[in-house]
């Protein structure tokens, strides 16, 4: 197989290459390539056929369930059409995304890595989607994640765990020892995090500029961390949940994957805003915003949770974490200590209204009306308990027993209501430090770096997904807007990210003091072609790529 | 509106939940209701009974409603049993239903099929809903238990598939009495849901629940609160179009069937029960109302031909107001005819059944056409009368000598002779003054 002829400036936006490998630092590359589209440097069409054979060059990596190859032509082609008559529909157009499998797409199939959904096609997108595409954006594929979201590792799906495409980066592979010997190379990759991992190596990889995640313990950061780049949570609210197929309806938000703060402020200016298909976002009219070039932090005040300097916490992390405080003290931010007492409850909290809600929302999928129905037809109630055994993995019938016995009448009282009023006073936590004077908090957003699949799965996924929800799951419960931001690398060479957490509706104020954050940090970009050389090295081999 | 109608208290602030339950018509596994906090508490209904031997006398009786509550309608099953197989057709599941719930304050059929009536005749009213129960627009299930006088209440069952009011009245009547013969027997009475078979005209035991079912209900996450307003709480900056005044509501109430029948009898002068039918048959009140206008009969008399007469005609040939091939126009013309004097009551019946036919003539033209106007000549008349007096000495002789009912067939013979052109009354005048001479 010959190696793609990838052009890593343009992957990488920077069309007048004023991005070296050494600077790291890529400020809005969305706009870029939209300049460069609109200049003629390149066409979409041309960057369309990139992304899919930088895809299939990647393969490997599985992060995507469905590649939408012959629309996604289709929508370079209208793109190039509108630009060629100086009529794009802004900064979007044309630009190549890719869609976490959760989220409804019209005449595309929309599996949650789930038995239960394989060969559903929905006859709807979601809002979220639909915005993307009313903007232009080409739809390049729907991506792999953990079976219907639960999970922090897209390890759990049916389709296979995803890859961390800095499992083969040169970055690791120097720092780790390896070299280009294939020996050990299948059993040490690493994980993407999750639940939107296969969003996050998509983007990670360079196969598409944006990608939808959702997030409703961490499921957008976590992974975003691990593969380094920009993850955000929005208000809860402020972007619609219509045809994102609900995990947990009072928690989930779509999340929004880039490879800069700037790229993913342009993202969310085309998400946000009210839906009438969507009742739990707020009618207040949103009004998009381009953040600062010039950054000011003196004035700001940065808040450090005593509580989540916890024993789990990596040292490597923890130094990272303390040098981004002395960073925005240096420049004359005030850095304080703050609490929030009820972080130690929130894991126990967030679990019992988690799977209730899941129970609650998985009791559609009884095999009639769509998706997989199982073949038992001794009586309906034996046919639902077929389908939804066939259909569902351990994981997702796991939740969903534990939310139905939270529910029952007898147990309600005791774990529902009780860790709704915990839940309230968690999100009181915040408002108490906000309303003190503290305008943004920092923290980290995972333990570590990422680690080796067969090392994550010695622990199941509940295990896994409360170590690893720690410092993310927090936001969900308050409704908080957070962003994680690729921060430095770790000594194995793999991205860590920090978290920064805001007050609800500023997405502004967040994402500006992210950006001033992003700019000093200068990660350091993905170097890609090691990653091609092995890919071209395993095709050679024929190494089963499952699992 | 319907809890304004019906005096409930409204919750300016209700609550959605989640009925989880697994059924085929039910593509969720779940029904979205408001079990903790619903929209309406509270309320009453007055509704009218005919009591007595002859069914004539009114008497008014009184429901209390204890909640109105807004939820989620399921899907539709339809069992084939002979290939075992079910069709679920969901083109309503999801559409949005007002569930209105009574206390048990009905003692029989009769007074369930009325209190529904009424309650029928409220939303109509209020345009809620059409409330056609042959339409599953109004869907009625009916709770019935029984008890000797001052024990507690018994065990109820549920009966279901109810689809008219005649078949309330019978599923009730029925329940009853299979639930006195029941415990008579020494048996017991099961909480469950019972189906009316309405060709056999009993009910029978339906899906069977388990004993008690949990719904392991859940606040519903995609509603928030629904928040309703009054004149003192609305915020100050909102938009009109976005929220729901409670007091603007109310003062849009248009008469409730109440107090409209309470007008008609007032500014009419009609009976009771007349203003129950004009309100019981959709559009008779607006065309009474027009005929009363466009005359000059009084509206005591107008009623009567509105009934009895047209009414009778609609139901005799199953035909709605709307459909009446005599409108208020025609039928004024009519009554007009007759109040003038320029045709008998009998004559005047003879014209409705040829309007009756639609042929598109006016009453006027019928009457010239068959030739039934009254004589108005008086000298004519007197002719007449002299002449059936002079053919007749013997029945002359019988009423002077005191046989007053005798006049009676003379009256006959006149109108005989005169082709019933003449106004028995004044026939009768005519000849008593000739006969006292």
């Amino acid at each position: 197989m010959a190696k793609p002829d990838v052009n890593p400036a343009i992957q990488d936006g920077g069309a007048h290459g004023f991005l070296s490998p050494a600077a790291g630092f890529r400020p809005g590359v969305v706009s870029r390539v939209s300049t460069a589209l609109k200049e003629g440097q390149v066409s979409p069409t041309e960057l369309c056929q990139r992304c899919l054979s930088l895809i299939k060059a990647t393969k490997f990596l599985n992060a995507y369930i469905t590649v939408t190859e012959d629309t996604a032509l289709r929508q370079a082609e209208e793109s190039e059409k509108r630009y060629r008559r100086g009529q794009s529909l802004g900064d979007l157009d044309g630009i190549p995304v890719a869609v976490k499998d959760n989220f409804s797409t019209t005449g595309i199939e929309t599996t949650c890595a789930s038995n239960m959904l394989k060969g559903y096609i929905p006859p709807y997108s979601a809002t979220v989607v639909q915005k993307l595409l009313d903007q232009g954006a080409v739809l390049i594929g729907k991506t792999n994640l953990d079976e219907f979201a639960m999970g922090s590792g897209s390890t759990d799906g049916i389709f296979g765990p995803v890859r961390n495409p800095w499992s083969y980066s040169k970055q690791y592979r120097e720092k780790c020892g390896q070299n280009s010997h294939l020996e050990n190379e299948d059993s040490s990759w690493l994980i993407t995090g999750g639940s939107s991992g296969g969003s996050a190596a998509a983007v990670s990889s360079f196969t598409c500029f944006a990608a939808l995640g959702s997030d409703t313990g961490g499921s957008t950061r976590n992974p975003a961390a691990h593969c380094g780049v920009v993850g955000l949570k929005p208000t809860y609210g402020l972007v619609s949940r219509h045809g994102l197929i609900p995990l947990v309806n009072s928690m989930d938000v779509p999340g929004i994957l880039t490879r800069c703060v700037d790229d993913a402020a342009t993202v969310l200016g085309v998400l946000a805003g009210h839906d009438p298909k969507d009742s739990t976002t707020v009618q207040d009219p949103f009004n998009p915003f381009k953040l600062p070039s010039v950054i000011d932090v003196s004035k700001l005040c940065i808040g450090i949770p005593k509580e989540y300097h916890i024993p789990g916490l990596s040292s490597e992390t923890l130094a990272v974490w303390s040098k981004a405080a002395d960073l925005f003290e240096n420049a004359g931010a005030r850095v304080i200590e703050v609490s929030l007492p009820h972080t130690c409850y929130s894991i126990v909290c967030y679990h019992v209204l988690c799977t209730a809600e899941v129970a609650s929302n998985m009791a559609r999928f009884d095999g009639l009306e769509y998706g997989h129905r199982s073949n038992m037809d001794k009586s309906t109630e034996s046919m639902y308990a077929a389908t939804r055994r066939e259909g569902f993995n351990d994981v997702v019938r796991g939740r969903i027993l534990s939310g139905n016995y939270f529910l029952l009448k007898q147990n309600y009282e005791k774990y529902f209501i009780k860790a709704q009023k915990v839940r309230r006073l968690i999100a009181n936590d915040f408002v108490n430090v906000f309303s003190s004077g503290v305008d943004v908090l920092l923290t980290p957003t995972t333990l570590r770096d990422a680690v080796p699949y067969v090392e994550f799965i010695k622990e199941d996924n509940r295990t896994r997904s409360a170590q690893d929800d720690i410092f993310t799951q927090a936001a969900n419960m308050s409704g908080l807007p957070a962003v994680s931001i690729p921060t430095a690398l770790s000594e194995k060479g793999l991205p860590i990210g920090l978290q920064f957490v805001g007050r609800a509706f500023q997405e502004l104020q967040l994402l500006t003091v992210a950006k001033w954050f992003e700019k000093q940090a200068k990660f350091p970009i993905l170097q890609l072609q090691e990653m091609l050389d092995h890919a071209d090295a395993l095709s050679h081999q024929k190494i089963s790529l499952s699992s | 509106m319907t809890g304004l109608a019906l005096s409930c208290s409204i919750n300016k602030k209700s609550l959605f939940d989640r009925k989880h339950y697994f059924y085929a018509d039910l593509p969720a596994g779940y029904q979205i209701t408001q079990q903790r906090l619903p929209i309406a508490v509270n309320g009453n209904l007055s509704y009218t009974l005919y009591v007595g031997a002859k069914q004539s006398q009114m008497v008014t009786k009184n429901v209390r409603i204890k909640q109105i509550q807004l939820e989620q309608d399921s899907g539709k099953s339809l069992h084939n049993d002979a290939r075992s197989q079910t069709f679920i057709d969901l083109n309503r599941a999801g559409v949005g239903l007002m569930e209105v719930v009574m206390e048990p304050d009905m003692c029989c059929g009769e007074e369930a099929a009325a209190a529904v009536r009424e309650l029928q005749l409220i939303l109509q009213t209020l345009g809620s809903s059409q409330a056609i129960m042959a339409e599953g627009q109004l869907r009625v299930d009916a709770n019935v238990s029984v008890r000797h006088p001052g024990e507690p209440y018994g065990v109820r069952t549920e009966v279901k598939n109810i689809n008219s009011l005649r078949f309330l009245a019978r599923a009730v009547d029925y329940e009853i009495q299979r639930q006195i013969e029941e415990l008579e027997n020494g048996g017991t009475i099961l909480n469950e849901t019972r189906a009316f078979d309405y060709k056999l005209g009993c009910t029978i035991p339906m899906r069977d629940k388990e004993g008690k079912q949990d719904y392991r209900f859940m606040p519903e996450p995609n509603l928030p609160p629904l928040i309703l307003y009054d004149a003192k709480s609305l915020p100050a900056n909102i938009d009109d179009q976005q929220v729901v005044n409670i007091d603007w509501i109310q003062e849009r109430l248009p008469d409730l069937p109440s107090v409209k029948r309470a007008r008609l009898v007032e500014q009419y002068g009609i009976l009771p029960e007349h203003s129950f039918t004009l309100l019981n048959e959709d559009g008779l009140m607006e065309l009474f109302e027009d005929v009363v206008r466009k005359t000059q009969m009084n509206p005591k008399k107008v009623i009567g031909w509105v009934i009895s007469e047209l009414l009778g005609h609609l139901k005799q040939y199953d035909l709605t107001v709307k459909e009446s091939p005599v409108n208020s126009v025609s039928l004024a013309d009519l009554l007009n005819l007759l109040e003038r004097g320029v045709i008998s009551s009998s004559a005047a019946k003879q014209v409705l059944e040829e309007l009756w036919k639609g042929e598109g003539k006016t009453p006027l033209q019928i009457v010239k056409e068959k030739r039934l106007e009254l004589i108005q000549n008086q000298r004519e008349l007197d002719q007449i009368c002299q002449a059936v007096m002079e053919g007749h000495q013997e029945e002359v002789m019988e009423i002077k000598a005191g046989n007053k009912k005798v006049l009676n067939k003379l009256i006959g013979l006149v109108q005989r002779a005169t082709q019933r052109r003449a106004d028995p009354i004044l026939v009768k005048q005519i000849l008593e003054k000739k006969l006292s001479q």
